[in-house]
């Protein structure tokens, strides 16, 4: 059979107005019936922990040395598959570091000794105004409503924009794979891959199913962790009853973080 | 025609040359890889032939839903509940606890090397 070409474009037309309108009708007869994750069967777990605005506060006077600090750390990173790499391209959610190193705002001369050699645990400020998210050129890194400062380490590109951003350093990256560099895999909690970035996320897959940070777990009551917009939670009791800083304030970041000092 | 004693038989060469994936596998008939069903699980998330066919398409709403969305719980059409994790409800030992005798066979079938497991880690791996 011949076909000229008024009779193949009528064709064709018809084609795409049925495709596009039988799309169309199906939305409107049966919203969603295309997509494979229907809403209404997607929710949160009821045990979840909920707040508007999570926040974290690290007794400086409970954590002196490295060894009290090492409990919390070894918690998280065994927990998180995060590798042990020696050397500058370590790999760290938490941390430790001195005191003019995390409070460079405060140093001065005549900070007592005791002061100045103490470490001072470091981890992802989840600042209100995060820098790392603003430079972030795929939305890999992101901040949830409840203050929570995420990766998407799917959508990570690894282009470093957000480690130039984020002041406190608290991002890494991963030269290397590193499953081989990871002692004891868990397997219930991804290892990251090459050429990706990462960083302490507040536990939320935690938080999700009812259970609070590891580090803070395992801090013996050194850590707190809290709804900073509830008036009556225990972070904003604590901190209304002793002094507290911040890192590097005057960058206007708002972390939320708080070592109570 | 100028130099056809040429042209014709190197465009008959330049021909089968490209045309070789098509006709070299021409006859063998795709024979689908028999695969190892979970013994604990009678029932998947989602029906069985849906699941074949769009697996990918869950697993890829799961990311999203559960990393930006913070969504964790499905509910399925009998009203089961699952926590939306690939190694904690599709690779728990529960189900498809083993990868090779049930992802690999097909995806090694139709030559597809998915990255989840770059991150991802099977259970039973992580155990050794």
């Amino acid at each position: 059979m011949a076909i000229n070409r008024r009779t193949f474009l009528k064709a064709a037309g018809l084609t795409t107005l049925a495709g596009v309108a039988g799309h169309a009708a199906m939305e409107l007869l049966a919203p969603g019936a295309l997509e494979a994750a229907r809403p209404e069967s997607v929710g949160r777990f009821p045990e979840e922990l909920t707040a508007k605005r999570w926040a974290m506060l690290i007794d400086t006077k409970k954590f002196t040395t490295v060894q009290t600090y090492q409990r919390s750390i070894d918690a998280c990173h065994v927990l998180h598959n995060v590798p042990h790499i020696p050397g500058d391209q370590e790999i760290k959610w938490l941390w430790t570091d001195s005191f003019k190193h995390v409070f460079p705002d405060q140093q001065h001369e005549l900070v007592p000794d005791a002061i100045k050699n103490q470490p001072f645990l470091a981890l992802c400020n989840h600042c209100d105004n995060p820098p790392c998210v603003r430079v972030c050129p795929t939305k890999a890194t992101f901040k949830r409503d409840d203050g929570i400062v995420m990766m998407d380490m799917h959508r990570c590109i690894g282009c470093r924009y957000c480690m130039a951003g984020c002041p406190y350093g608290a991002r890494s990256f991963n030269f290397w794979d590193p499953r081989p560099f990871i002692a004891n895999i868990d397997p219930y909690y991804p290892t990251r891959m090459i050429g990706v970035v990462e960083k302490c996320t507040f536990c939320e897959d935690r938080l999700a199913r009812g259970q609070i940070p590891a580090c803070v777990e395992v801090s013996e009551g050194a850590m707190i962790f809290g709804d900073l917009d509830n008036q009556d939670s225990e972070v904003r009791r604590v901190l209304r009853e002793r002094y507290s800083l911040r890192r590097k304030p005057s960058l206007g970041t708002k972390p939320h973080v708080f070592y109570l000092i | 025609m100028y130099n056809a004693g040429k042209i014709i038989p190197g465009l008959l060469i330049f021909l089968g040359l490209v045309t070789f994936p098509f006709w070299s596998n021409l006859g063998g008939a795709y024979e689908a890889p028999e695969l190892v069903m979970p013994e604990a699980e009678e029932e998947c998330v989602l029906a069985g032939d849906w699941m074949r066919a769009n697996h990918m398409i869950l697993l890829d709403d799961w990311r999203d839903l559960a990393v930006r969305d913070n969504k964790r719980l499905f509910t399925n059409d009998a009203g089961k509940r699952f926590d939306m994790s690939l190694t904690k409800t599709c690779l728990s030992s529960q189900c498809h606890a083993n990868k090779d005798t049930f992802c690999d066979r097909c995806h090694d079938a139709l030559a597809i090397t998915p990255n989840c497991w770059d991150c991802h880690v099977v259970p039973t791996v992580g155990e050794e």
